[in-house]
């Protein structure tokens, strides 16, 4: 049995869930071990199989080598052999820094790990998301940041219970937070959604959203956009761009408006069950990786779908 | 102080073509450049030594080609390079890159500041900069977008997912760049002339007989599982059979 450790930052369920299904490889008993950021929520790790639930005393945004210092010790202390955390920036700073203390091999923005035998295998994009490249690490104990919501959510057991041991994060730090400002955003969470409607730079005025959102609205889909449309036009928040940098979402229906389909965009709906796209210009990448495609104006076609939508 | 820039190089993303019956990435003869971070890490070094004065050094670990792509941020104002250079290197993990240049940087004589692109382009691990700041046991900022130097001190502003977060360390730090940071110039001709009078020198005995921790089994691109099927002609009638469509397949009812 792998012992296994999952410090998950945004208290992602679906990455315990891994945890917990790798801790059966090498045979033996299943078993996966949390850290916990706060003292809120322990029922749902030990639902999720945690324990025991290490819980910190201090707070997720504390300085990442003071985390990284944290986790050494609780990997050190407790024998794990593969540590996991989200791949968020702070999450792969974390990582890095462990790996580095527990000369661990590491790998980052991992989008599917497995045993091959005694080999653990990660896979995660490459050369721009054209390519997926697949990573043995080759040290007995190993750190894996996972994007996030890349696996998942288990099967939890209300009726699992579990030891929570105390532990204390290291103050000391050599940065000094002068302020936090949170960014403006919506709490979407395009990962969770079943339907997406994605616009790009297709789409000429920020008017137009209108009807780029009447559209989302007879779909029932949550919107997201290209990289350009929240950075440069800055039309939505980041929290909706989709790609190797934003979003990583699996809904069963993407329907992409004047996206060019960018490699880069289209790892982010890479998992989507059906893709569809209009597009004026037949040569877009974007047809290459869609189910079902429409050449033409989107403000000739998006009108006539939403007249038809509404008649069903 | 003299600034320490970080660089890499790799090939243009945008020229990456698939072999289709090995599904592998064609990379041979592609042309080699400097990835997009280390230039906005090259322009905000010679942003700042503009600002403060003194020297601004380039080192990177890498192919012998190096030599040559290597002109491209001496052109933008960065002073001189210092490379590590083996045919090796092209396989070797991002940690060991991190610890070969945390080296060269300790061969660099009275550096104030390190920068690096928060990532590259190409491979976007981002365990370099972390782990050159663990290595040199400096300070090390990530993901900042704008970076203000007084006193020895580094005032950086993070970008991350939900907040940007404003943090000060003490110099010499380790700092990684967003692409957000700024935008590299585009040098002159006679920026580009003069670079090639700038000094490149190669390093030599840095221990490139780092031990790779992972090991890249295979790098594919994923065939494309999709249908490709395009309605075209009168928009109406495109829709009528998208949603026809649609609705066999089951994704709408």
């Amino acid at each position: 049995m792998a012992k296994i450790l999952v410090f998950s930052e945004k208290k992602e369920m679906g990455l315990l869930s891994k945890g917990w299904e790798l801790s059966a490889g090498g045979g033996g008993g299943q078993g996966v071990a949390a850290v916990a950021s706060s003292a809120e929520g322990m029922a749902e790790y030990f639902s999720y199989g945690a324990n025991p639930v290490y819980q910190a005393d201090g707070d997720h945004t504390a300085a990442e080598e003071t985390w990284a210092d944290l986790l050494r010790g609780i990997v050190e202390r407790g024998g794990f052999q593969l540590v996991l955390l989200t791949s968020t920036k702070r999450g792969k700073e974390i990582a890095a820094r462990l790996a580095y203390a527990l000369g661990a091999g590491c790998v980052t923005d991992v989008t599917s790990l497995r045993w091959e035998g005694e080999r653990l295998l990660a896979d995660r994009y490459t050369l721009g998301g054209n390519c997926v490249a697949t990573e043995e690490i080759l040290t007995p104990v190993k750190v894996c940041a996972v994007m996030p919501y890349a696996f998942p959510v288990g099967q939890p057991d209300p009726a699992r219970r579990g030891d929570t041991v105390v532990v204390t994060l290291p103050g000391e730090s050599q940065k000094r937070v002068i302020e936090r400002r949170a960014k403006a955003h919506e709490t979407v969470r395009l990962e969770e959604a079943e339907r997406i409607v994605g616009v790009g730079k297709g789409l000429l005025h920020k008017e137009d959203l209108e009807m780029v959102m009447e559209l989302a609205g007879v779909l029932g889909a949550e919107v997201g956009c290209s990289k350009p449309l929240a950075l440069e036009l800055h039309w939505f928040s980041e929290d909706r761009i989709i790609g190797l940098t934003g979003s990583k979402a699996s809904p069963k229906l993407y329907l992409a408006l004047g996206v060019s389909g960018q490699i880069q965009h289209m790892v982010g709906v890479g998992r989507a069950k059906t893709i569809v796209a209009i597009n004026k210009s037949a040569d877009a990448p974007i047809f290459k990786g869609s189910d079902y495609g429409i050449v033409g104006d989107l403000y000739q076609v998006v009108p006539k779908l939403v007249e038809e939508l509404k008649k069903a | 102080m003299n600034i320490i820039v970080c660089v890499k190089e790799a090939v243009d993303l945008e020229q990456v073509r698939v072999n289709e019956s090995t599904r592998e990435p064609t990379l041979e003869g592609l042309p080699l450049e400097i990835e997009d971070l280390s230039k906005n890490a090259a322009e905000e070094a010679v942003r700042q030594k503009e600002q403060h004065g003194g020297t601004v050094v380039a080192l990177a670990a890498g192919l012998p080609t190096l030599k040559k792509t290597i002109r491209e941020v001496l052109a933008m104002g960065v002073d001189e390079a210092r490379l590590v250079l083996h045919p090796s290197l092209a396989t070797t993990d991002p940690p060991s890159i991190a610890r070969i240049l945390a080296r060269a940087i300790l061969q660099t004589e009275d550096y104030g500041l390190v920068l690096l692109g928060e990532g590259s382009a190409d491979n976007f691990s981002g365990l370099v900069g972390p782990i050159i700041s663990e290595t040199l046991g400096l300070p090390g900022v990530t993901g900042v977008r704008e970076l203000k130097i007084q006193n020895g001190v580094a005032r950086c502003t993070r970008d991350l997912e939900d907040c940007y977060e404003v943090v000060e360390v003490l110099l010499p730090a380790v700092i990684t760049v967003t692409s957000e940071i700024n935008e590299p110039r585009l040098p002159s001709l006679t920026d580009v002339l003069k670079s090639s009078r700038k000094p490149v020198t190669e390093l030599q005995d840095l221990g490139l007989k780092e031990e790779n921790r992972t090991r890249r089994v295979k790098n594919i691109a994923p065939p494309s599982s999709r249908k490709g099927v395009l309605f075209q002609g009168e928009a109406g009638e495109a829709v009528k059979s998208l949603l026809e469509a649609l609705r066999r397949d089951g994704v709408l009812t």
